[in-house]
């Protein structure tokens, strides 16, 4: 259905290929799964395949792409609508109308098609999405997951044979993600499309590929086949197929219920070593964190409500206290307040009433500079903080604005994230290291409190890794970390307490264990795998190994 | 079709009424008048404001509309007008150079000359809130589809164009708050440019990516059509623009001889709709659903255009009432037709269709930017 056949990519200016000798056939009806670090070449691949490059990106296309018989040479993305449906990372940049059931017509009224097929199909593409009631809507109104579906359901409505999805699910709460997942799913298998999909959160989608495109990057050839076998020695895998590897599991598992089948040994290896070290079978085995210390809260938020004009409040009458050297994690659903009590606690929103307090101060009041030498938010799109055009003037003006002596921040980025150059752009940094940067900035004033908006979004597995481990370098110094996140492997494997909202407040707030394990919306894998044994991580289970061995 | 689309009215229907609303405005300069037009479109706007993303705005052509009033009173106190006899101050006058003459700078300030550039800026302010109202109560995006099928791309365009505004005015406000962020207060040029960078890379990212998203699904595709009659369709068009430059241009100047303006206003308007209609059998595009003109439409259209034929005429009967006289100072009065003419277009608050409630739809408003993505 889709054939690349020698194809090799490279942007205008730029040194290497993004994409090289790649040369494979995607059959029809399968569901393929692109993966890669970040920069390894996915949306390139994916942009390929719906003609998008090089026709909108520029930059030169040797070999040839066919989609449904069409050569992306002689086909301009416009005629090839008919054949590839295209749905990006951000529903909302790409609706061109403003209610759900115009959304879904505008590509068959490019197409020309008459109006009794259009009014058939809007109606069988709402309920294959189960968007009927949303019908009339307008699409800002409707929650990321909804947007996300009815982009989709956009997408469907010309019949393509194709449907390429950049990160469908990077913007989305666990639950939202699963909708839009198992949408995607009953369209393989009831319309037989052919889908073409890259995730960073391959614990979210890998299990219901058919075969695994990775993409290594810097040159190397591309692996494509079924996921067991192409993921067993990939260093971009999913918590499971990382437990398999370590546990030895032949064939691989690349799913949650296919490796518990395996995993009755490994099981009653941990149990029966845990016991003869004195053990309870069960117990939370979270790894040896430093216990939290018995010092005073350095925030307390007290009777917190907060909202918007006009309408109801978001946040009711919380209540939060945050120690010294504690990472905490705050999940919820899309829209359950998570943002508007980050912006609260930092105290550029002012709360309708209770107060916050840090170290005794109540940030709100105090000017920005002295706010941000208690509290420290990186929010969730961090470019917006950054402006000037190389890495070293944002780290020289962020010298100034915290009174540090020059080359503070550089050095402090350099540890966060060795090997950034000090003339790239900014605005040319991957996600991560955008991420750091901003981090780095938001640090120089020594803050009591650092509060991160959805951190990892956009970031690969290798990144989530440094960032989860520089948390923990600011914990141990004293630091109290709040973040704001939907990546449960993340929460996993870097936070100590997690704190879940909804309806405005607190329905849960606990150590990490205990939170996660007792829902199977934030069970992270390799707890769901060795239940009812509590794990989180697989180097939890690597750790209990070696010290029992 | 789903019930709440039923209920909306076509979208010309609103445009109509606020034309027919611009239109009076545009023939009084009566501050009377003129706020009963501004109070009438405010009333409707309040009655009838659909909710979705466009329901904000009124306020925002409110607030325009003051700067417009303020901006036109200081050019006249500056640059301005010393005719009349009742000077209010004297701004110290700075004497020109020979080659400016007839460009004061300074000087006295007349109250005659004064209420008349209050009662000019009042009327510039009145076209813009009735603008401010179509664009309030009728969705531009709606009205794309009531444009011949060879505008559809064109049209399109612009209403992406115009809807960014409101999108980079969000995005503006959340750089700025994050900017908070780092702890400085910048001012003045380098605050602009800190902020306006990332707004604008923004905005282009934003662009770039719509027109993917467009492009991806089938937008721009054409039919086949030869090449001859492709050049007939551009040169029609393009004789068609002329013809009403020109038409228009002969009708307003009245230095012009009578007879440029109608018949080539005229060989203008053939040649376009000729253009268009050969155009618009070269696009394929089709519509989802078809805009009906129903009695409510009509009629909401109708009051609009009564409003604007009781001021024509007043504005040619009675001038008094029309343009009070600022010289000398005289206190305006108002007539029974223009009135009437204005409280008519009131009649859309009670004809068209009530809003959904708000309570039908999700409350759903997500702090800094995080909706915007």
């Amino acid at each position: 259905m889709i054939s690349f056949e020698q194809v090799s990519v490279r942007y205008a200016d730029a040194p290497t290929d993004a994409l090289r000798d790649v040369d494979l056939t995607i059959p029809a009806g399968e569901l393929c799964l692109v993966v890669g670090r970040t920069g390894a070449g996915k949306s390139t691949l994916l942009g390929a395949a719906s003609g998008h490059v090089p026709h909108f990106t520029g930059g030169r296309l040797s070999g040839r792409v066919t989609v449904g018989g069409r050569d992306t040479r002689e086909h301009l993305p416009r005629d090839l609508a008919d054949v590839v449906g295209v749905v990006g990372q951000s529903p909302l940049a790409g609706f061109v109308t403003d209610n759900v059931e115009d959304e879904l017509a505008f590509a068959m009224e490019s197409l020309g098609l008459s109006r009794p097929v259009m009014r058939r199909r809007v109606e069988e593409t709402l309920d294959l999405l189960g968007l009927a009631d949303l019908r009339g809507r307008a699409l800002a109104q409707l929650s990321a997951g909804q947007q996300q579906r009815v982009a989709i359901g956009a997408a469907l409505t010309s019949h393509p044979q194709v449907l390429v999805l950049d990160e469908p699910t990077s913007a989305l709460d666990p639950g939202a993600a699963e909708d839009v997942l198992a949408a995607l799913h009953r369209l393989v298998h009831d319309l037989g499309i052919t889908v073409l999909l890259s995730e960073h959160r391959l614990e979210r989608v890998v299990q219901y590929a058919d075969t695994v495109l990775a993409l290594p990057g810097g040159g190397a050839a591309p692996r494509y086949g079924v996921p067991g076998v192409v993921l067993a020695d990939s260093p971009i895998a999913p918590p499971v197929v990382h437990l398999g590897r370590l546990a030895g599991w032949s064939p691989l598992p690349v799913s949650v219920r296919d490796a518990r089948r395996q995993a009755g040994a490994l099981r009653s290896t941990l149990s029966s070593r845990r016991l003869r070290r004195g053990e309870g079978v069960g117990a939370p085995t979270s790894p040896p964190r430093p216990p939290v210390p018995a010092t005073a809260p350095v925030l307390r938020a007290e009777r917190v409500t907060a909202g918007y004009r006009g309408a109801a409040p978001v946040l009711t009458d919380l209540g939060l206290t945050l120690a010294p050297g504690q990472v905490v994690a705050l999940m919820g659903r899309n829209g359950a307040g998570k943002t508007t009590l980050l912006w609260t606690l930092q105290g550029s929103r002012k709360p309708v009433r209770g107060t916050v307090r840090v170290s005794g101060q109540q940030p709100g009041q105090l000017d920005p500079a002295q706010r941000r030498s208690q509290v420290a938010l990186v929010p969730q799109e961090p470019s917006d903080l950054l402006y000037l055009d190389t890495v070293a003037e944002e780290c020289a003006q962020a010298d100034r604005e915290a009174s540090r002596p020059a080359g503070t921040i550089a050095a402090l980025l350099a540890e966060l994230s060795p090997g950034i150059l000090g003339d790239t752009d900014p605005r040319d940094l991957s996600e991560g290291q955008r991420l750091c940067l901003v981090l780095a900035i938001q640090l120089a004033a020594e803050p009591a409190v650092l509060l991160l908006d959805e951190p990892t979004r956009g970031l690969d597995y290798l990144a989530k890794e440094r960032l989860s481990a520089a948390l923990r370098r600011l914990a141990g110094r004293g630091v109290a970390v709040l973040f704001a996140t939907h990546d449960v492997e993340f929460v996993a494997g870097a936070a100590e307490r997690v704190l879940v909202l909804a309806g405005g407040e607190f329905i849960t707030d606990g150590p990490t264990a205990q939170v996660v394990l007792s829902s199977p919306t934030y069970a992270p894998q390799v707890a769901k795998i060795l239940a009812p044994d509590a794990w989180l991580t697989v180097e939890d289970v690597a750790r209990a190994l070696r010290v029992s061995a | 079709m789903s019930p709440a689309r039923h209920r909306e009215l076509h979208p010309l229907a609103w445009w109509l009424w606020a034309v027919g609303l611009a239109v009076a405005a545009s023939r009084t300069t009566n501050p009377l008048l003129l706020v009963l037009v501004i109070a009438v479109a405010a009333y409707v706007v309040a009655a009838r404001r659909p909710v979705g993303a466009w329901a904000g705005g009124f306020r925002a052509y409110l607030i325009l509309g003051l700067v417009v009033i303020g901006i036109r009173t200081v050019f006249h106190v500056v640059f301005g007008g010393g005719l009349g006899e009742t000077v209010l101050f004297r701004l110290p006058q700075i004497g020109l150079p020979e080659w400016a003459a007839g460009v004061r700078f300074g000087g006295a300030v007349s109250a005659e000359g004064l209420l008349s550039a209050l009662y000019d800026g009042l009327r510039l302010a009145t076209l813009l809130i009735c603008v401010g109202a179509a664009v309030t109560l009728a969705d531009p995006r709606r009205l794309l589809r009531t444009l011949p099928g060879a505008l559809y791309e064109l049209g399109l365009i612009v209403v992406v164009a115009v809807s960014l505004a409101p999108q980079l005015v969000e995005a503006a406000l959340r750089v700025r708050r994050a900017r908070a962020l780092r702890g400085t207060a910048q001012r003045g040029l380098r605050a602009v440019r800190s902020i306006a960078m990332p707004v604008l890379a923004m905005a282009l990212d934003r662009a770039v990516a719509l027109a993917a998203a467009m492009d991806a699904r089938g937008y721009g595709r054409t039919g086949d059509v030869p090449a001859a009659a492709r050049r007939l369709t551009s040169g029609l068009l393009l004789v068609g623009l002329l013809g009403i430059s020109l038409g228009a241009y002969g009708l307003l100047d009245t230095s012009v001889p009578g007879v440029v303006g109608l018949p080539s206003l005229l060989v203008g308007v053939l040649g376009a709709v000729a253009g268009l209609a050969l155009g618009s059998r070269r696009a394929i595009r089709t519509r989802y659903r078809a805009e009906h003109m129903d009695p409510r439409s009509a009629a909401v259209a109708a009051s609009g255009l009564a409003a604007a034929v009781c001021l024509v005429v007043t504005s040619l009967t009675d001038l008094a009432v029309a343009f009070p006289s600022t010289y000398p100072v005289a206190v305006p009065q108002l007539a029974l037709l223009p009135v009437m003419g204005l409280v008519s277009a009131l009649i859309p608050a009670i004809a068209a269709p009530a809003p959904i409630p708000t309570a039908a739809v999700a409350t759903r408003r997500e702090p800094v930017g995080a909706a915007s993505r």
